[in-house]
């Protein structure tokens, strides 16, 4: 069973012309790479480094990470509803791990 | 003849019976994590119960059955079980929390291997179970077989514990609503539990946070799933008869 | 030196943080660094974006933040990039979102990591280069309660 990592909230319909406002949250540890276990070992950095976002192929938005970002990213912005397509949301982390999920809107 | 003190004890008695519900943990929480904690697509507890949502209907066990093929659908079937709980199993008279009532389906029912405590899957499906009574009052038994178990929580709750030899009370009924370092102390309740606290950057139970605060009592810190845990969650329970549930709430 | 904070920040069974001395001093060349970096050496106006930051966070492993610069976001002039920077965390830069004129409205969310009460940056770059920032404190407790997790 894959657990779901990723939630996605955005209008699936929109005006033409309208900002709509999309929220994203996506399950991560983001760990520092600062801390220590108890026996002393360093606990590796491992963090989503990026987040990319089309909608019908187009580059909308994106945002680079640090571990200065929190646990379990929420990241809220907001795009011009065009027309009406794909919605494509893509993290990656430092391990190389992506995620990816994809929300239609219908745009009249 | 009623004397004078058995009067007063007597109306006394008539106000607690009546008396208006605690203030949820949300109530001391800043307007920001409060409108965070109602927004879906904000709260990240939100993550560990759409993993519930996904556990409820995957196989398990050697009979391949999910949760759902004898549960249906989780909104209606446990609408108001978590507000209930801890309840007494009656088969086995022990006192069992949310978390156990699943895991004793999980190895009764479905013939499969309980889960480890604190584990994801055990907080994503005891949150996704709890999160299907939210916004109902919290209710739960504390009379017949669950009596002597409430009163072990009781006890527990009023008597001095650890190096800080504090006990729950003088923090949580003495002290409520006065700040603590940068926080304001509240009264305790368990109603969003499983949480998600800022300080774990995770979901978790009641009992890591009742581990947390023996920590800071320096006081001997229980195991997880632990009669005296137990016992002191129904008494917390109770406390917050009549809260709405509010899991999963978001914690400092 | 090893300050109460880190102490306590330390005492959890679920990972404890390295003691990593914080010298008050060295931050706010760090900072000054960054930023140099991310502008180029170009010259950077208070003003046309604001930073909205609770004025006390409850836990500083999660702040809530949210940018929002003045700009009609047209082809011609929008936001290409807001950066966040910290003078008090051990980096300096945090994060970067890249905007767009498609954006409609440079409005951007997120919750931020805060080692200590300090100043919080947002620096925001137009398309024609222009640099513009907004800069707020915060105070950052550490949870009541020690918590051993």
């Amino acid at each position: 069973m894959a657990v779901p990592k990723v939630r996605v909230s955005m209008p699936a319909e929109a005006v033409r012309g309208d900002i709509i406002q999309i929220k994203t949250l996506i399950r991560h540890i983001m760990e520092t790479g600062y801390r220590v276990d108890s026996v002393g070992r360093n606990i590796p950095r491992h963090i989503v480094t990026a987040m990319r976002v089309t909608y019908a192929g187009a580059k909308i938005f994106a945002m680079d990470f640090t571990q200065g970002v929190a646990a379990n990213p929420f990241v809220a912005f907001h795009t011009r509803a065009v027309e009406s397509g794909d919605v494509v949301f893509t993290w990656t982390d430092s391990k190389g791990v992506v995620e990816t999920v994809t929300k239609t809107i219908i745009v009249t | 003849m009623r004397t004078a003190i058995q009067t007063l004890a007597l109306v006394l008695w008539a106000a607690g019976a009546a008396a208006e519900p605690l203030p949820s943990g949300s109530a001391f929480l800043s307007d920001e994590m409060r409108a965070r904690q109602a927004d879906d697509a904000a709260n990240p507890g939100m993550l560990w119960v759409a993993e519930g949502a996904a556990m409820w209907r995957a196989k398990a066990g050697p009979a391949a059955a999910a949760c759902a093929d004898c549960h249906g659908d989780a909104g209606k079937s446990m609408r108001g079980v978590a507000a209930r709980y801890p309840a007494v199993d009656a088969a086995s008279g022990k006192l069992l929390n949310l978390a156990g009532r699943i895991n004793r389906c999980r190895t009764r029912n479905q013939k499969a291997e309980a889960f480890a405590y604190e584990s994801d899957e055990l907080l994503a499906l005891t949150a996704f179970v709890a999160r299907q009574s939210k916004g109902l009052p919290m209710q739960v038994a504390v009379d017949g077989a669950a009596k002597p178990y409430f009163e072990r929580g009781k006890a527990f709750f009023h008597r001095r514990r650890g190096q800080l030899n504090l006990a729950c009370a003088h923090c949580h009924d003495k002290n409520a609503g006065k700040p603590l370092r940068g926080d304001v102390i509240s009264h305790g309740l368990p109603n969003g539990y499983p949480a998600y606290r800022l300080t774990w950057q995770s979901l978790g139970s009641l009992h890591r946070r009742l581990r947390s605060c023996s920590f800071g009592l320096r006081a001997t810190r229980h195991d997880f799933g632990s009669d005296e845990y137990l016992a002191l969650e129904l008494y917390l329970a109770r406390r917050a008869k009549g809260v709405a549930m509010e899991t999963p709430a978001i914690r400092p | 030196m090893t300050t109460r904070r880190e102490v306590i920040l330390g005492a959890g069974a679920m990972g404890v943080l390295a003691l990593v001395p914080v010298q008050a001093g060295a931050m706010p060349e760090l900072l000054a660094r960054e930023t140099a970096r991310l502008t180029g050496g170009a010259k950077v106006t208070d003003g046309r974006v604001r930073l909205t930051i609770p004025p006390l966070a409850e836990n500083g492993n999660s702040v809530y933040i949210t940018v929002e610069a003045e700009s009609p976001m047209t082809e011609a002039d929008h936001v290409r990039k807001i950066h966040i920077l910290s003078e008090r965390n051990l980096i300096s830069h945090l994060l970067t979102w890249h905007l767009g004129p498609r954006a409609g409205l440079a409005k951007v969310s997120t919750y931020i990591r805060l080692a200590a009460t300090q100043r919080v940056t947002a620096l925001c770059e137009m398309s024609d280069g222009s640099f513009w920032r907004d800069r707020k404190e915060v105070v950052v407790t550490v949870a009541a309660c020690i918590d051993g997790s």
